[in-house]
């Protein structure tokens, strides 16, 4: 059996561009998505801004630092919906009906496969919302980022991706072995709104368990807070060892999702007839 | 189901009339429970993982009082709108309880989805009200639910028992299950009537969408709406939906005392009353638009 490599970007490119073509196919569903998404991050920020009416900061984060911290967790979490949520979602009901038969099939990677083949174009709103608050934040803060702070924000997003990208694609290979899947997103919200605050809110005997448990079992809490220090916070020893701790983090969890991935893929039987 | 026997029958008849409506209910209610006994494992942890947005609260509200001074100029505990560090733990454990009543998952969509598909035949051709049978079955829900729900909530409401300062007094827990009994009421109205819009407009998605943002956020679920200033506190005050979530919590820890909590009661029961009309008014014309396709 001689085959060609796929070209994997080319592949990915097309996979973005159909997602943009049946998006714009049914504009107004995408415009209504685009903006009720937009109404929860409204929504966020209106709660924090109250928060932020009887006190001037939380854990160490003033208004517009914790802002701008909040916008990092948007920009995040909108590149983890646009690129993966669909498809993890899409993947449990590839099992469940045994549809999975037909990517296992195609002469690619099944992970990239199954990780890539939707776009939600619309989550991209969110990413946009981010950028805004970023900036209007760091105006308000009056800093301007020097150039390694714009060279080294974008690496840990990035690195912050890939941790989630991680927990989602291990929870959603889970449901190969557990048969359904009705908890995954449950799973995924629980587990990641550890990440949405500060790491320096969890004080106290319990507090600090958790920081432990979600810093170094499940890297959550580096995703948010090691891009988000990089901009927002005076570095120091302490924090750059974080920060080098996050790329750390974003690797082994890409090699030990691919490893669970793999290995449930060994336990498949299709379910279809 | 809901509707009483027309003819004038004898005692004796009226009796086996209500035997047999009493065990055709016993029998839904029996095969619900079932139904919902086999995932019991499952189910438990579901509900004991609803939990855990609160952790983070505890430790969120717990960095925010520890930037306010511990006492005030009046020399009370450090409180934000007389809400202290505890009581506000207190509140959104509550509130968890309010939801427990007032939240309808798939009622609204369940109706539209029988307007679209055609299923609201199967009630128009049998002696059955539609909204009279979804209430009972919504009822009959909600007890499986509390049933199975009871021990989970014990052992969490056990765990954070020092955030309670006891036991309210006799009145105020009366009123406070009444309270939730009314979320229940307005609760099911609010949402069957926004599915019954389905008679008109056949995609109800976005609409729920939208009331399930307002919900969230005005209905107390994310902070007590005591904390909002002027305008938007009288705005959340005159629409009923901080009636799901905050208002029941709010009584049981006293926030809303004396006469202002016997108004504000009555002002909900208004509600429900009114909501009752809006309902059976949009069924009664609903239905008359209705075309029964598919069924």
């Amino acid at each position: 059996m001689h085959s060609e490599q796929p070209n994997y970007t080319q592949v990915f490119l097309t996979f973005a561009r159909n997602s943009l073509i049946r998006d714009m196919t049914f504009r107004w569903d995408f415009i209504i998505q685009a903006v009720s998404s937009l109404c929860w991050m409204l929504m966020n920020l209106g709660f924090y801004l109250l928060i932020f009416q009887y006190t001037k900061e939380i854990s160490g984060w003033s208004k517009y630092q914790f802002f701008l911290f909040m916008a990092t967790t948007m920009i995040i979490n909108s590149l983890v919906q646009t690129f993966f949520m669909p498809n993890a979602a899409e993947f449990s009901e590839l099992i469940r009906t045994g549809g999975l038969d037909f990517a296992l099939l195609k002469p690619i990677d099944t992970q990239f496969l199954i990780s890539f083949r939707r776009v939600e174009w619309a989550s991209m709103s969110n990413f946009v919302f981010g950028l805004g608050l970023l900036s209007f934040s760091l105006w308000q803060l009056e800093v301007m980022p020097t150039w390694w702070q714009v060279l080294l924000f974008p690496v840990f997003v990035f690195c912050g991706v890939l941790i989630f990208y991680s927990l989602m694609i291990t929870l959603a290979a889970t449901s190969i072995w557990l048969g359904r899947n009705q908890s995954l997103y449950n799973f995924w919200f629980y587990i990641t709104n550890f990440s949405r605050y500060p790491l320096e809110i969890y004080r106290g005997p319990y507090g600090s368990w958790l920081q432990w448990f979600f810093t170094f079992l499940i890297p959550v809490l580096v995703v948010v807070n090691v891009p988000a220090r990089l901009l927002a916070q005076e570095m120091d020893r302490q924090k750059w060892g974080l920060t080098a701790f996050a790329v750390f983090a974003a690797v082994m969890s890409l090699l030990a999702s691919r490893w669970i991935f793999q290995s449930a893929l060994g336990s498949y039987r299709s379910a279809s007839s | 189901m809901a509707s009483s026997p027309e003819v004038s029958i004898s005692p004796g008849e009226a009796i086996t009339t209500w035997k047999n409506w009493f065990s055709t209910h016993w029998t839904i209610l029996k095969i619900c429970l079932e139904e919902r006994l086999v995932y019991r494992g499952d189910f438990a942890l579901g509900t004991l993982m609803r939990f855990l947005p609160i952790v983070t609260q505890i430790f969120l509200w717990s960095a925010v009082f520890s930037t306010l001074p511990s006492t005030n100029q009046n020399g009370e505990a450090a409180n934000i709108q007389g809400y202290t560090y505890h009581q506000f733990v207190a509140y959104y454990l509550l509130t968890m309880i309010s939801r427990a009543f007032s939240s309808m998952p798939g009622l609204a969509s369940g109706i539209a989805k029988d307007i679209r598909e055609g299923a609201v035949n199967k009630y128009l051709i049998q002696p059955i009200d539609m909204m009279g049978f979804l209430f009972l079955n919504r009822v009959a829900h909600k007890l499986v639910y509390y049933l199975m729900a009871a021990a989970p909530f014990a052992l969490v409401f056990f765990l954070c028992r020092d955030f309670f300062s006891g036991w309210p007094p006799t009145e105020t827990l009366l009123l406070f299950f009444l309270s939730l009994i009314f979320a229940f009421l307005l609760g099911f109205l609010i949402e069957a009537t926004i599915g019954l819009i389905g008679f008109w407009f056949l995609e109800v998605g976005s609409l729920l969408f939208i009331y399930m943002l307002l919900n969230f956020f005005f209905s107390g679920h994310m902070f007590p709406i005591d904390m909002l200033p002027g305008f938007w506190r009288t705005l959340v005050e005159l629409i009923p939906l901080h009636y799901l979530a905050y208002f029941p919590a709010a009584v049981f820890l006293g926030q809303i005392e004396g006469d202002a909590l016997y108004r504000a009661l009555f002002i909900e029961a208004c509600w429900i009353i009114a909501l009752l009309f809006i309902n059976r008014i949009a069924f009664y014309y609903g239905v008359r638009r209705y075309s029964g396709y598919g069924g």
